[in-house]
């Protein structure tokens, strides 16, 4: 439970209550936290789990006490932070998912503050999604700064404006999907009653202004304090040779050797695409989209004359890409185009982070001349 | 100004632990709920708020309201408790959310008011959420109320959940309080050396730096829990002594909370 200055109770809009989600949706976020507590807890369990135990623990309950703290934001009012940024910075991803859910749990359990059906879809919009959101952003940002570098400070508060943010919205839609999904014969919704356009803006606006702002205070205010008084909590999460690691948890070394086999490996798999019979569905050409039409389908023959809407038609004369259908048009092997675009498209991305990555340690440069 | 911020901190963290020990005087009482195996108080209860969950009619949610209020009753838990910790605080939240959706659902209008037109659907749907949110938190609330925290989790290891969350989920219990506690030593000790209003941007220094020392502190004691519990052995098998026993009542209690859940589910179906 979240108090306000005069001893009153206000709950945090992002911790969902029971009620307000439906049973399907509450068991599809329920196994989507499972993926994500089975697979943060394998990478934990290869570090020393007598090791792990305590400071998951620990870091748990600083994240549920930070969570409680009332802070004073630019513009006079206050705002309760969630502490998943630093837990991230300090812990890593996997050390921050499984801290967080547990205080997430405990807050549900012991204090009332979000559900228990809904258990599953808070820890994964702001344990999961969250700690992934605010490592990834901080790690992006903060590149290779020196540990004592202001940018890591700025990082850790983008980290946390961003991370509460996308936490937020994904509640919002999980809340707006709710209406069209969940209503009786009569249109009565069963569960959240807005639709989209209204929980959208609704939650977002709260978050993007005061939760959001006091995340980024927070976690910015923290790497600082933790820079002067204890930097080595921040080398774990820094891209730095490891001196000394301190406590925390190192991310796995081989990760990124894994990454690239992974790709690989899903880049040789890519021409199962030509086994699947039709159309991805949503991914129609105009003539496909015009012979699925109601009428086409209803008259079933080729004079029909059921056609694509006419803004289709004008807009998908707008970009032409370069190999459509997945196949360059001097390939004859289907197989081969796919395996071609594959490595075409993955080689185009990998050359736009390099260019990121380029562009980040020029700026680090300037900032860290040693 | 400063003063505001502090002492809301502060009286925050104060609710926190005298809900705590509430829970410790309400569980140690002669009840219902008191005199079940934990087990089957953590099955019945959470069947019954998977229960409210399923329902799709008001009726059924509103007899399940009703059963938690008689719950509560015979667990020797006052109403008055529930009305204050629970009823009002989600009235106050959730009402402030299901009130506009009284206008904007579309539907057959019923009244209006100021111009907007109040709909059937819009008062069913809110009235549904409120009932929904209001019985889940007073079943959940009557669990914790009734069983100490230890109980709680050893019935859930019990049941299933892996012994490592259980261990984790019993630390973090436990240095919360250890948190709590120093945090507003150190707020009071701050608030004591604070003469005159601080400046929004000092406020917010000092709460990051609070929170940075109160940081400090965990990842120490995390080092010295660890060096603990190698002292004493530990080598990463967690054990849970569980020394719940079944008795008749529970024989009885189980099936019928499970019965009264899927009575409710066909109900409201």
């Amino acid at each position: 439970m979240v108090y306000d200055g005069h001893g009153h109770a206000r709950r945090s809009r992002m911790h969902i209550p029971d009620g307000y989600l439906s049973p399907s949706t509450c068991a599809t976020l329920y196994a989507a936290a499972a993926a994500g507590w089975y697979s943060a807890l394998r990478r934990i369990k290869r570090v020393l789990l007598t090791r792990v135990i305590p400071l998951i623990s620990v870091f748990a309950a600083f994240s549920f006490v930070v969570m409680m703290f009332n802070l004073p934001l630019p513009g006079g009012t206050t705002g309760h932070a969630l502490g998943v940024t630093i837990a991230a910075i300090v812990l890593g991803p996997s050390g921050a998912i499984l801290a967080l859910s547990i205080a997430i749990a405990i807050q549900a359990l012991f204090f009332g503050d979000g559900g228990i059906s809904t258990l599953g879809a808070n820890c994964f919009n702001m344990a999961i999604v969250g700690s992934l959101v605010a490592y990834g952003s901080y790690r992006l940002i903060a590149a290779r700064a020196a540990i004592d570098a202001r940018r890591r400070v700025i990082a850790a508060a983008v980290a946390g404006y961003l991370a509460i943010n996308v936490s937020a919205l994904l509640a919002a839609v999980e809340f707006g999907i709710q209406p069209a999904l969940f209503h009786d014969a009569a249109g009565t919704p069963l569960y959240a009653p807005y639709p989209l356009s209204i929980a959208i803006p609704a939650m977002m606006i709260g978050h993007l202004t005061f939760a959001g702002l006091a995340e980024a205070v927070i976690s910015a205010g923290l790497v600082a304090y933790l820079q002067a008084a204890d930097p080595g909590l921040l080398r774990a999460t820094s891209g730095l040779p490891a001196e000394s690691v301190g406590t925390a948890l190192r991310p796995e070394a081989r990760s990124l050797q894994r990454l690239w086999l992974t790709i690989a490996a899903l880049m040789l798999l890519t021409p199962l695409g030509i086994l699947a019979a039709g159309t991805a569905w949503g991914e129609w050409s105009p003539s496909e989209l015009a012979r699925s039409t109601p009428a086409a389908v209803a008259a079933s023959s080729p004079e029909s004359s059921a056609s694509a809407p006419a803004g289709l038609q004008k807009l998908s004369n707008v970009w032409t890409a370069p190999f459509p259908a997945y196949a360059p048009t001097f390939v004859r092997s289907r197989g081969l185009g796919y395996l071609l675009s594959a490595m075409f498209g993955v080689g185009l991305l990998l050359i736009l982070s390099l260019l990121m990555r380029r562009l980040l340690d020029r700026n680090r440069g300037k900032e860290c001349p040693s | 100004m400063s003063r505001g911020f502090i002492e809301s901190t502060t009286v925050g963290f104060g609710h926190a632990l005298t809900r705590a020990m509430l829970s410790e005087q309400t569980a140690r009482q002669r009840g219902l709920l008191q005199s079940l195996d934990p087990r089957v108080r953590v099955v019945g209860l959470l069947a019954l708020v998977l229960a409210v969950t399923l329902s799709r009619k008001i009726e059924a949610v509103a007899a399940l309201f009703a059963l938690a209020i008689l719950i509560a009753l015979l667990s020797r838990v006052s109403l008055s408790t529930l009305a204050k910790r629970v009823w009002l605080i989600v009235l106050g939240f959730t009402g402030v959310i299901a009130l506009p959706a009284i206008f904007s659902t579309p539907g057959r209008t019923v009244a209006s008011f100021a111009g907007l037109a109040i709909t059937e659907q819009g008062l069913r749907t809110a009235s549904l959420l409120i009932l929904r949110v209001e019985t889940a938190v007073t079943l959940t609330t009557l669990l914790v109320l009734c069983t100490p925290w230890a109980h709680v989790l050893k019935a859930l290891r019990a049941l299933g959940l892996p012994k490592e969350a259980v261990t984790m989920l019993a630390m973090t219990y436990r240095y919360v309080f250890l948190f709590v506690e120093t945090a507003v030593q150190m707020f009071e000790s701050r608030r004591s050396r604070t003469v005159g209003t601080l400046k929004p941007s000092d406020q917010r220094h000092m709460a990051a730096r609070t929170a940075g020392v109160l940081l400090s502190k965990s990842v120490a004691l995390s080092n010295d829990v660890y060096l603990a519990m190698q002292a004493r052995g530990f080598r990463g098998d967690v054990q849970i002594l569980s020394n719940f026993r079944m008795t008749v009542r529970d024989c009885f209690a189980l099936p019928a909370f499970v019965l009264a859940a899927a009575v409710v589910v066909w109900m409201g179906r």
